[in-house]
């Protein structure tokens, strides 16, 4: 006799989805997750069927960089659970909040080396925030229910279930656990928010005494959502601000107080304003060797204020002289108020007009540039980024991978508004841009979407752009196509004697054009400067579908300013054009 | 007797006494958090805690290997992970148990008793050419056995891992991590 309170576990599952408000599941369905897939159909959840697991996690990622929200990802056991390591560990370190949901052999098969089992669990330890192998259907909504308080809570992360086949299956009665039944059931995560009130005032009697103070903004301000009050005290201060490779876009760049990004191929004002300062407010952001360069030699003059949600972040690279432990919106907010408190008591903040002259002078003598293509030449990617930039329509999110092409849509984009700019940090994934660029798409429908990419990124996950054509998720992609492997080039040209092993792809193929038409996108060929605006226009113009705009650029263009690997930010090599103002920096 | 220290432990050691859900794979997470981090343990021990729901594992940590701040805090953010005590060696009762297996002659078991009976160690196996020991106590009382051991021929030794609890009388000097700090992991 069956019971009408009874529903599968499979059922629970997508029900359970429901109830978190997902809209849209990237996945792969295939052996143990088949049962999943069934309740699907008549779910009002939208499954977006990609052609490799890797894509459905950058997806979920790139949905969760312009949503907020937790992406979801959702493939079977086996290939198809260690397809997802990729994107689950980019978005542990990017802290992305996203649920991968794997399917696993049945319980009693677990262990015997079955057709497509893996240790799931255990492959994926290091690589989420958490995980958990789900043992019994009554158990599923739990499961879910911790997996997105997980992710999207404290510093967010990946949290991936793993679920039996006859977990599946089963038959289970529903039942939603309540916030105190998930609280309870995680007795040893109690992720609060609030700063230490003595430390915030500390902090703001720093900021208030720093004579060459600069706020260093990183992607935890994006986290928290924070971007309005980084504003407010900034321009309460007058302090300028960094924006890390991951923060870009959560100060605008077109604001006078804004330096860019600093690091490794930040710009000089922005590194060099960092190198120098005597306060550096670190607010979300973890001191990552790309941004420090040489540990030893970072900042050494600077006073450290250390705001992260994630107590571990706090002393990992550089001793904080005031850790504060707390949400980056909260605590931000609360040192305006305690900056406030303090000017209203009659502290006057010391006079940092000098400095901020000395950095602006940085801006002046150090703007990013390149050298005009000579007549005929390949084009300078640069350029044709900046034309992108310039004819991109308001709000345009940037989706990018890895390499050159991420440097150069990093520094000579302009980011003006959060949550537009979309790339793989910590991890450094090549081939994360179209996947990403197509969740992003997904998440915010109603915007431009560009991926900028390298040719080499393109050969990895360029196959997303059937999934994209085939769900109508019409993304841009600017492929910036200089036949190599360009950031492992250019170190080769820079530091191994122009000795270029294993980095040239090639200049015939594949024919991208050919390539992106058959996966059903529109796709141009950009050669000479006079084309590429008409491309660009022509690709804005177009919304049904997909475009891809190959531009061939100059295979010898590098990335400046650059710090190089292991070096001090103080020997920051500067375009050549600028090497006789070297000076200006010592 | 002269100060010796196979392990190294009490060099530069700490002693943390972790309350984890009592879970699938936890000792794991805390295994491989420790083997992805490059932080060294000397010892561990793990059994269920006085609530069946939880373990409590005993790890003697290398602070070579890392300060001791960043251990705690990466272990606070294992989501199993519910409390985490340091336990001051001054201030705590840690005991180990040592058993082993010593071949001796006739004439060297005398000797061996001797040893044994100044350690209040027990003989729990006695053969023609060989001898079960076993001794429970402080560590480094356990090295100290285990030197003299040495002078015959060990033909098999294993040792616990210490297991600590903090003394009764001082509870101020239990210095358990509060836990509001655990809160404050993301």
């Amino acid at each position: 006799m069956s019971n009408t309170n009874k529903i599968t576990g499979a059922q629970a599952l997508i029900r359970a989805l429901e109830h978190e408000q997902v809209d849209t599941v990237f996945g792969l369905p295939g052996g143990c997750i088949l049962p999943a897939y069934d309740p699907l159909l008549e779910s009002s959840i939208r499954h977006v069927l990609v052609r490799h697991e890797q894509g459905a996690g950058h997806m979920a990622e790139g949905y969760a960089h312009v949503t907020g929200r937790p992406g979801v990802a959702m493939v079977t056991s086996g290939p198809a659970a260690t397809n997802l390591v990729t994107p689950l560990m980019d978005a542990y370190m990017d802290s992305i909040p996203m649920v991968g949901i794997t399917g696993q052999v049945g319980t009693a098969a677990i262990g015997s080396d079955a057709f497509q089992e893996c240790d799931t669990v255990g492959i994926t330890r290091s690589c989420t925030k958490h995980n958990e192998l789900v043992m019994t259907a009554d158990d599923l909504p739990l499961a879910v229910r911790q997996a997105f308080h997980i992710a999207t809570t404290g510093r967010p992360g990946p949290v991936l279930i793993d679920v039996p086949k006859d977990v599946l299956q089963n038959e289970m009665t529903w039942h939603w656990p309540s916030d105190d039944e998930v609280a309870d059931s995680l007795p040893g995560y109690r992720p609060t928010s609030k700063g230490h009130p003595r430390m915030i005032k500390e902090a703001a009697r720093l900021i208030l005494d720093a004579e060459r103070p600069v706020i260093y903004a990183g992607g935890g301000m994006l986290k928290a959502r924070a971007a309005e009050v980084l504003r407010e005290l900034a321009e309460l201060t007058g302090i300028q601000v960094v924006t890390t490779l991951m923060a870009r876009g959560v100060f605008p760049d077109d604001h006078p107080l804004c330096l860019g990004m600093p690091g490794m191929h930040g710009t000089i004002a922005a590194t060099t304003a960092m190198q120098k300062s005597d306060l550096l407010i670190a607010l979300g952001a973890r001191f990552d060797d790309r941004i420090t360069g040489r540990v030893n030699g970072f900042a050494p003059d600077a006073k450290i204020i250390h705001v992260d949600i994630d107590p571990a972040e706090q002393g990992k690279v550089r001793r904080p002289d005031v850790p504060i432990v707390g949400d980056c919106r909260l605590v931000t907010e609360e040192l305006v108020a305690a900056v406030r408190d303090l000017l209203a008591g009659g502290t006057t903040q010391a006079d940092i007009s000098a400095w901020k002259s000395r950095v602006s002078g940085w801006q002046e003598i150090f703007p990013l540039t390149y050298d005009d293509a000579e007549a005929g030449a390949a084009l300078k990617p640069q350029y044709c980024l900046e034309k992108l930039r310039d004819a991109a329509p308001e709000g345009t999110i940037v989706a990018s991978g890895v390499g050159q092409h991420q440097m150069w849509a990093s520094l000579h984009w302009k980011f003006n508004e959060p949550y537009t700019w979309v790339n793989s940090g910590g991890l450094g994934t090549m081939g994360f841009a179209i996947p990403a660029a197509i969740g992003a798409k997904v998440g915010r429908p109603d915007k431009t979407v560009w991926a900028v990419d390298g040719d080499g990124c393109f050969q990895m996950t360029a196959q997303e752009l059937v999934t994209a054509t085939v769900e109508r998720i019409p993304v841009k992609i600017a492929l910036l196509n200089n036949s190599y492997l360009g950031m492992v080039r250019q170190w080769q040209e820079m530091f191994y004697d122009e000795r270029y092993s294993e980095v040239y792809l090639s200049t015939e193929t594949p024919d991208y054009v050919k390539w992106a038409e058959s996966m059903g996108c529109v796709a141009i060929r950009v050669e000479s400067p006079e084309e590429v605006e008409p491309a660009i226009e022509k690709a804005n113009s177009i919304n049904d579908r997909s475009v891809v705009v190959e531009f061939r650029t100059d295979s010898n263009e590098k990335v400046f300013p650059m710090v190089p690997a292991g070096a001090s930010n103080d020997d920051v090599i500067v375009h050549p054009s600028q090497q006789e103002h070297r000076h200006h920096l010592t | 007797m002269t100060a010796i220290n196979p392990h190294g432990t009490s060099l530069n050691h700490a002693i943390l006494s972790v309350l984890v859900q009592n879970r699938p794979g936890v000792l794991a997470r805390v295994a491989s958090l420790f083997a992805r981090r490059g932080y060294n343990i000397f010892s561990l021990a793990v059994a269920p805690a006085e609530d069946e729901n939880m373990s409590r594992i005993t790890i003697v940590v290398d602070l070579e290997s890392a300060p001791l701040e960043q251990i705690v805090k990466q272990l606070f953010k294992l989501v199993d992970v519910v409390k985490i005590s340091e336990l001051d060696p001054r201030r705590s009762i840690e005991r180990e148990l040592l058993l082993a297996t010593v071949r001796v002659t006739a004439e060297e078991r005398t000797q061996l008793f001797e040893v044994a009976n100044i350690f209040e160690a027990k003989i729990l196996a006695v053969g023609a050419e060989a001898v079960t020991v076993s001794l429970e106590g402080h560590p480094d009382k356990l090295d100290d056995f285990e030197e003299l051991l040495a002078a015959h021929r060990i033909q098999e030794l294993q040792r616990t891992g210490r297991v600590a609890l903090p003394k009764l009388d001082r509870s101020a000097r239990l210095r358990a991590v509060p836990t509001t700090q655990k809160g404050k992991v993301g």
